[in-house]
């Protein structure tokens, strides 16, 4: 009992990892209709920075903050650099400039902090908490309690505020939110600015756990990747359950089976929600409603 | 009538799709506090003649003069900023959004903070005075009202912003006469109040019937341009809506 436990708290902290990856491409393909293959490097460079900044001197709470910010200025000009100078409406090229973004973004982190592994202090030291025969590493609340309030602002963001109704307007009809004099190049820079925002804040996150280095991108970009799909690419909160969902199931096949069947379980999921269920966890809650 | 009373005027315009010429040398003129008709058959270049307005289309030579100043390259979301406003054909509304979300998103170019919350709330004073139904629907997401219904909202989307000229693409078309009526006279309140209009319109005796003016278009021309009274009158409009009237027929 308290073995299935501990793998539903891996499950869920890696989860919530993958939800903010996840809710990062959602974003972006809301406003453009692409993928945003760099979403994976926005994680690792939320790590590496934060990392940079500690060995500046910054408190913790600075440099969180500093590498958030670094990351979502350098997703905003990434876009305006890469993105916005092609010609509107055409995803396939929006894709394959992210796939080039994301080979020049690694190198970029491998040319400027070196190949090492890198490691951030725990956020809060003291042994793990003990829950139900379970043990709960702080790191672990920190991972959880970062998700939920990223994913409230974001929440408020959209449903609040005049800029994420905008945002919303955009993703509903690029036409029809011109006509209403919203800027849709603008909010294509403003979902890449929050999709790397949301990255770091995961790579910040999860950095104490695991370790960073300038390539964990791409494996972490497979995994949000995945999430994201798995929650139908455009409801948020089908996206966070797609991301709990990979986490759990990642964390009961390597705890049942074997360890090695970690990373093969998303590959699974990917081919097999693409193959049967192309509208994900959202085309099953839509047909629940219905 | 002074230069400075013409609200929009197209000069010579050319425009089309990529290599695909639509107009050729069109020209238009709407007036303060005027409703001008757009009349014409499927594909004689109406909606075509609108986009290039709003900016929805590229345009070649000639000329978009909105209150005197030539326009150059239009963009539709600088257009409603200069306070052009368009009811698209197909309404573009944003389905899964209330009817008060797509309301508010109409304010969107009023500004900032409080002056847009400003908008905002004066803007729905007059929709829902222009439109009940809007308010009794206000918080029931907009894909799920009638046909009838989401083209006020569209309607009364476009006027949140306070336009200074209202553009109409189709609003009649796929309505039952009813909610038609309703529509038209919902329009004729916006011209009592001195709202200036420009309206494409498939029915030509409808559109006729409540404008001031109204030109006829035709394989990408204006063919014809008088009072709506007269060109009611006009035997040529209504045989080029019967489709009797052959290319080599017209002026004959």
């Amino acid at each position: 009992m308290s073995e299935l436990l501990q793998f539903l708290i891996a499950g869920v902290k890696n989860g919530a990892i993958y939800a903010l990856v996840a809710l990062g491409f959602t974003v972006v393909f809301a406003s453009t209709g692409a993928i945003n293959f760099a979403q994976g490097e926005f994680f690792m460079l939320g790590g590496v920075l934060g990392v940079f900044f500690l060995r500046l001197g910054l408190p913790l709470p600075a440099a969180v903050l500093a590498a958030v910010l670094a990351t979502a200025i350098i997703g905003g000009a990434f876009e305006a650099l890469a993105i916005r100078p092609l010609s509107a409406g055409d995803p396939l090229k929006i894709i394959i400039v992210t796939i080039g973004g994301s080979v020049a973004l690694r190198q970029f982190a491998l040319h400027i902090f070196g190949p090492n592994e890198m490691i951030i202090a725990p956020f809060s030291s003291g042994p793990p908490i003990r829950f139900a025969g379970a043990a709960v590493e702080r790191q672990t609340l920190w991972i959880w309690g970062l998700t939920l309030v990223t994913v409230a602002c974001l929440a408020i963001v959209y449903q609040k505020t005049m800029l994420g109704k905008a945002m919303q307007a955009t993703s509903l009809s690029h036409d029809g939110a011109r006509l209403m004099g919203i800027d849709t190049k603008k909010m294509v820079t403003v979902a890449f600015v929050l999709s790397a925002a949301l990255g770091a804040v995961a790579g910040l996150a999860v950095t104490p756990l695991t370790q960073t280095a300038f390539d964990v991108g791409a494996g972490i970009g497979v995994k949000g990747f995945t999430a994201a799909i798995l929650g139908g690419l455009g409801n948020p909160l089908a996206t966070v359950c797609g991301g709990i969902v990979l986490g759990l199931l990642e964390s009961l096949a390597a705890g049942y089976f074997d360890p090695l069947y970690k990373d093969a379980v998303a590959l699974v999921v990917l081919l097999g929600v693409l193959f049967v269920r192309p509208s994900g966890l959202a085309g099953l809650m839509r047909r629940g409603r219905g | 009538m002074p230069e400075s009373r013409d609200v929009l005027e197209v000069r010579g315009l050319y425009a089309g799709y990529g290599s695909v010429g639509v107009l050729h040398d069109v020209g238009l003129k709407v007036r303060m506090g005027e409703m001008v008709a757009l009349l014409g058959a499927n594909g004689a270049g109406k909606s075509t003649l609108l986009k290039a307005v709003l900016g929805f289309v590229e345009t070649g030579k000639g000329d978009i003069i909105f209150e005197g100043k030539a326009l150059g390259k239009v963009r539709p979301e600088a257009q409603i900023r200069r306070g052009v406003s368009l009811v698209p054909e197909g309404r573009m509304l944003f389905g899964p959004m209330t009817v008060l979300g797509n309301l508010e998103l109409g304010a969107y170019s009023a500004g900032r903070g409080r002056q847009r919350q400003k908008a905002i709330s004066a803007g729905l004073e007059r929709a829902y005075a222009l439109f009940p139904v809007l308010k009794e629907r206000a918080h029931q997401v907009a894909q799920t009202l009638s046909g009838g219904e989401q083209q006020m909202l569209a309607i009364a989307r476009a006027l949140m912003c306070s336009p200074r000229l209202l553009v109409l693409d189709e609003p009649s078309l796929g309505l039952a006469p009813r909610v038609v009526a309703e529509i038209f006279s919902a329009l004729e309140t916006l011209r009592g109040e001195g709202m200036t209009m420009l309206i494409a319109e498939q029915d030509a005796s409808l559109a006729l019937k409540h404008a001031d003016r109204g030109y006829v278009m035709r394989n990408g021309k204006v063919i014809l341009e008088d009072a709506a009274d007269a060109l009611l009158a006009n035997e040529h409009v209504s045989a080029i809506y019967l489709g009797s009237l052959a290319g080599e027929g017209e002026g004959g």
